[in-house]
């Protein structure tokens, strides 16, 4: 962001001030549950920079005009998975998308991702995701002794498992998820796309293991096939894609 | 200040208080004594399975099904008790209809005992909902089969 601001800011105020702001509203979910018991919609009108992610949007609302707005980012580069939340109806990094993307004539709305209970504003309890992570031991799992130096795998042996070692855990994959929205005790998608990651990794030893975890009544069966977790992954996993594969490895128990 | 509140928002009773400002939130995937033991089974494996492979054989049986009973030789209009009576008196229209019957019922069960897990949100609804739904495919499922045994053209 400062390096835009920067460059542009560089050619001279005269420039900077004919920069192709615009303005759009931002309809944001808003809860507190310290001022009221339900959520309401809140629409702020900024002047921005169409070229300008959404998370910047937030960052002005937040920095310069409501300071009770709050949301969760980190890194703020589409890489530690802080801030997915349901921008227009879809799952989305903020900071992954940009404004002129999402039709900024009309109001953008901004909500917290579903199927976890909300804290405040677009902060969700995670726990619930993070849980069913844990259950699928996203680990190296081996045996005997260890190595002097490290394990060494094929290129192709790599490549089994490349797509689903790109998660970063942000949950857009897994609150897009109609079985999850209805019972949170489906493991859901990102966690078979991370035991994927370790069930398919040539150095794992516990890949049965998991297997057995995910062939339960709230593992993999419970997937339905909708895509929606496919379209929602900023990273582009082919999230459905690694749910069948491990249906796969269930019922043919190669893998 | 924000100790505070957080240690009393983990202890929370019910609805938001100003000391308890958050509601109380579900342990995630908890394990508590109701919390049903993992079932170490392939049930849920054979039942994706069978969904499957029965929906390939329901889609030829019951297209020609409905070939033969609402367009070949006048539609569904010649459908009458002699008509049947015909069919049923070959073994392998028995048959076709036996294993169309119990495929589609059983089909059908197992399709609405997963919505039902889907919706269904408390434990009560989702066990009366999954009886009822056995009760009336075991009862149709007999029933239609005792038919098909036992049908007697005489009558």
């Amino acid at each position: 962001m400062t390096t835009t601001l920067d460059k542009t800011e560089g050619l001279g105020p005269a420039v900077a001030g004919a920069a192709p702001y615009i303005t759009a509203t931002f309809r944001i979910r808003r809860f507190n549950p310290e001022v009221a018991e339900e959520a309401a919609w809140e629409d702020f009108e900024i002047e921005i920079d169409p070229k300008e992610r959404v998370l910047d949007a937030l960052h002005k609302i937040k920095w310069e005009m409501d300071g009770t707005l709050t949301f969760r980012r980190s890194c703020a580069h589409g890489i530690c998975g802080s801030d997915a939340m349901r921008i227009n109806g879809r799952n989305r990094l903020a900071c992954k998308t940009l404004i002129k993307d999402i039709n900024p004539e009309k109001p953008i709305t901004v909500e917290a991702i579903k199927g976890l209970t909300v804290l405040k504003d677009l902060v969700v309890d995670m726990e619930p995701f993070f849980q069913a992570y844990r259950d699928v031991m996203p680990f190296l799992v081996t045996t005997g002794n260890e190595p002097t130096r490290e394990r060494l795998q094929s290129a192709e042996d790599r490549e089994r498992f490349d797509d689903t070692t790109k998660c970063i855990l942000c949950a857009a994959c897994t609150s897009s998820c109609p079985v999850f929205w209805n019972d949170g005790q489906y493991f859901g998608p990102a966690a078979i796309v991370n035991a994927h990651r370790f069930i398919f990794d040539s150095r794992d030893e516990a890949g049965e293991q998991r297997l057995e975890i995910l062939n339960d009544r709230d593992g993999v069966w419970r997937c339905r096939t909708t895509f929606n977790c496919t379209d929602a992954c900023p990273r582009g996993i082919e999230v459905t894609k690694a749910i069948q594969e491990v249906k796969r490895a269930l019922i043919t128990r190669r893998f | 200040m924000s100790d505070a509140t957080l240690s009393t928002g983990s202890t929370g009773s019910t609805g938001p208080s100003v000391e308890n400002p958050a509601p109380l939130i579900e342990p995630p995937r908890a394990r508590t004594g109701k919390t049903p033991k993992s079932t170490r089974t392939n049930f849920e494996m054979y039942g994706w399975l069978f969904m499957r492979l029965s929906g390939i054989l329901l889609v030829v049986l019951v297209l020609g099904h409905l070939l033969i009973q609402l367009v070949l030789d006048g539609g569904v209009t010649k459908i009458s008790f002699a008509f049947v009576a015909g069919r049923w008196a070959s073994p392998f229209w028995q048959a076709w209809d036996l294993i169309m019957l119990w495929l589609a019922m059983l089909h059908g069960a197992n399709g609405l005992r997963t919505i039902i897990n889907d919706y269904a949100e408390r434990d009560n609804t989702r066990f009366w909902l999954k009886m009822l739904l056995y009760t009336a495919t075991v009862f149709t499922i007999l029933l239609g089969t005792l038919v098909i045994f036992t049908f007697d053209p005489n009558i």
